[in-house]
């Protein structure tokens, strides 16, 4: 068993350039993790893997976290410049000031790892790694072809939260409906009134429903049963 | 979407090291037939789809489809407080609500650093293994129905899961949504009545074993049916995370109760049975064994059982405000490695909270298994898994 420490230790000697970054849990349970760079994660993965000291082979769980946009007001001392009387002479003198200033954290979305080891028999070692933010950079790269065990969780992530794996091999929505739309995990979700209205077919669903009969016309491959048959 | 088409593992955009089964290529005589099995299909356990490709009746192509019982379980709970999930844990894996409640217990108490009194972790263990003794039971008879035994080995299983339900309803007032323990201990404490009971109960379990296992472990028909079917490799299903009797059947010897001891397993003396083929006979045998080892532990535990409380009076059970940080706790429940996973901002309710599911995990390997085998002998490799719909959709 080995601290979190020298885990990391092993992997900046293993891995050149990779940034491992301890991050403190400070519940009772005291179950450290380490946040990685996306970029060489895989590697890292591979490395903790396949080592013959560490031998991580079995991922448990892999999950996602929404960390919203985060509102923080900031005392900051600032230096102004204030007309002031001093002595009976109008003056114009420097002082400092303490300002409450709203600061934006922006947001992003996180994948917990959680790693153990079938052949020395300790865990559990937490791997985190953080998207660029919410909205449009949300790719981190899949684990998937180091632990097989990540497939569905990834796909789970995937739709629950929308971080998209590169290097998945079958990234499709596992739990909701491939028609849907949104990401039901996040914090800032709304569910619609209604699942399941669907309106008499006019104006925009009219629309919609004509161009999937054409495009189902246009193509017949796209049918099941012409594949089965090209198959 | 067809899933002859949608077939993402070509060579080409294979990544390196992936690990995906080697596809079957059509023998190319006759058509290639597609068929959807379930989401009513008798053998699925519930609501649970596998769209099959078939050359024949051989499978050359398997695709789980899941989602047909997911409402958000996760969600909901980051709603509400945290003992407000205690109930809905239940309805996880609705045959061992007892060990999803303790999987939960274990978390929070790891969150908030919370002690179990000794009685309570010991009517833990007792309940827990009653939990495992009573699935594993079902889940053989469910196992044995799929192969054509109609009736008489699930309604024997049937028989000793109401005796042990009884017990359950006898303690904590519900058969099956038990809703029994708490952050720091358990709900109601067991009479001397009910311990005697349970005494004689377990007494009549190793006839149930010896009975079951003397019925169907040398049949002949149920050996030609599993020997050699559904073989899952050592080296894949740790890949994979494969746990529970599925890992164990593979041959790897890694059992959560062994290797954590958590709560006061490592004061019992079991055994912890392997396989050697990792097929579905290996999986059959080692539920068996484990129902040995269960009654072993109940009987230990019974003569051992202290006094005193069943909570710890300083522990409060709700309105609490963990402090900011996160805990995963995980147990050896039936189906594998049950585990929750709570992040804490400070508020009343959890700020995530995750279950790992075993049922789900363990059907990532279900196309390895299926491939090259016969339309007939999917059923029983999905038989053997043993999944409950409620944990894989959540």
């Amino acid at each position: 068993m080995k601290t979190i420490e020298e885990i990391k230790a092993a992997i900046e000697a293993a891995v050149p350039g990779a940034k491992v970054e301890i991050v403190p849990n400070p519940s009772p349970s005291t179950q450290h993790s380490l946040r990685l760079a996306p970029g060489h994660a895989p590697a890292v993965a591979r490395f903790l893997r396949d080592d013959a000291d560490l031998a991580l082979d079995y991922l448990s769980n892999v999950t996602g976290v929404d960390w919203l946009d985060k509102q923080i007001a900031e005392r900051v001392k600032v230096v102004r410049q204030v007309n002031k009387t001093v002595d009976g002479v109008e003056q114009t003198v420097e002082e400092t000031v303490e300002e409450t200033r709203p600061r934006v954290d922006p947001g992003y979305l996180e994948a917990v790892y959680h790693l153990y080891s079938v052949a020395k028999k300790y865990g559990p070692v937490a791997l985190r790694m953080r998207t660029v933010n919410r909205t449009d950079q949300v790719e981190l790269p899949s684990l998937t072809p180091i632990w097989r065990s990540a497939e569905f969780q990834e796909r789970e992530i995937f739709d629950l939260y929308g971080i998209v794996f590169t290097g998945h091999p079958d990234l499709r929505r596992l739990l909701m409906w491939d028609g849907f739309k949104d990401h039901p995990m996040r914090r800032d979700y709304r569910e619609p009134d209604d699942f399941e209205y669907e309106p008499t077919p006019h104006d925009d669903v009219l629309k919609r429903a004509q161009a999937r009969q054409t495009a189902v016309v246009s193509q017949p491959g796209t049918s099941q049963q012409g594949s089965v048959a090209g198959a | 979407m067809s899933i002859l088409q949608n077939d993402s593992t070509t060579v080409a955009e294979k990544p390196e090291g992936w690990n995906r089964p080697a596809l079957i290529k059509p023998s190319g005589d006759g058509e290639l037939l597609e068929v959807a099995m379930g989401p009513h299909h008798p053998s699925t356990h519930g609501v649970f789809r596998m769209d099959v490709a078939l050359d024949g009746e051989r499978v050359i192509r398997l695709r789980p489809v899941f989602g047909y019982l997911h409402r958000n379980h996760e969600k909901i709970a980051e709603g509400i407080s945290y003992l407000a999930s205690m109930p809905y844990t239940d309805r996880l894996d609705y045959i061992c609500p007892i060990t999803n409640n303790w999987a939960y217990a274990l978390a929070v108490e790891k969150l908030i650093g919370q002690e179990v009194p000794e009685r309570a972790e010991y009517l833990r263990v007792i309940l827990g293994e009653l939990t495992r003794f009573q699935n594993h039971a079902s889940s053989l008879g469910f196992l044995i129905q799929e192969m054509g035994a109609s009736g008489t080995p699930l309604m024997y299983a049937f028989r000793e899961r109401e005796k042990i339900l009884d017990l359950f309803e006898e303690l904590t007032g519900a058969r099956m949504m038990v809703n029994y323990m708490r952050f720091g201990g358990c709900r109601v404490d067991a009479s001397p009545a009910w311990l005697e009971h349970t005494r004689k109960v377990v007494a009549g379990l190793g006839g149930f074993v010896d009975e079951f296992e003397r019925l169907l472990a040398t049949n002949e028909i149920l050996m030609a049916r599993t020997q050699g079917v559904g073989i899952l490799k050592s080296e894949l299903a740790v890949n994979a995370g494969v746990t529970g009797p599925m890992l164990r059947a593979s041959g790897v010897n890694y059992d959560v109760r062994k290797v954590d001891g958590y709560g006061i397993y490592n004061r019992f003396n079991f055994r912890v049975p392997l396989g050697d083929h990792g097929d579905v006979y290996d999986r059959f045998m080692i539920r068996l064994l484990e129902m040995r080892e269960s009654i072993k532990i109940i009987e230990e535990a019974l003569k051992d059982i202290p006094g005193g409380p069943i909570m710890d009076p300083k522990a409060k059970i709700r309105g609490f405000r963990p402090k900011p940080g996160e805990a995963y706790g995980r147990i050896e429940a039936p189906k594998g490695e049950l585990g929750f996973y709570l992040i804490s901002d400070g508020g009343p309710n959890p700020y995530r909270y995750r279950v790992r599911p075993p049922s789900l995990i363990n059907l990532t390997v279900l196309e390895d298994m299926c491939l090259g085998h016969d339309i007939a002998d999917v059923v029983l490799i999905f038989g053997s898994v043993d999944i409950v719909l409620g944990e894989v959709d959540r």
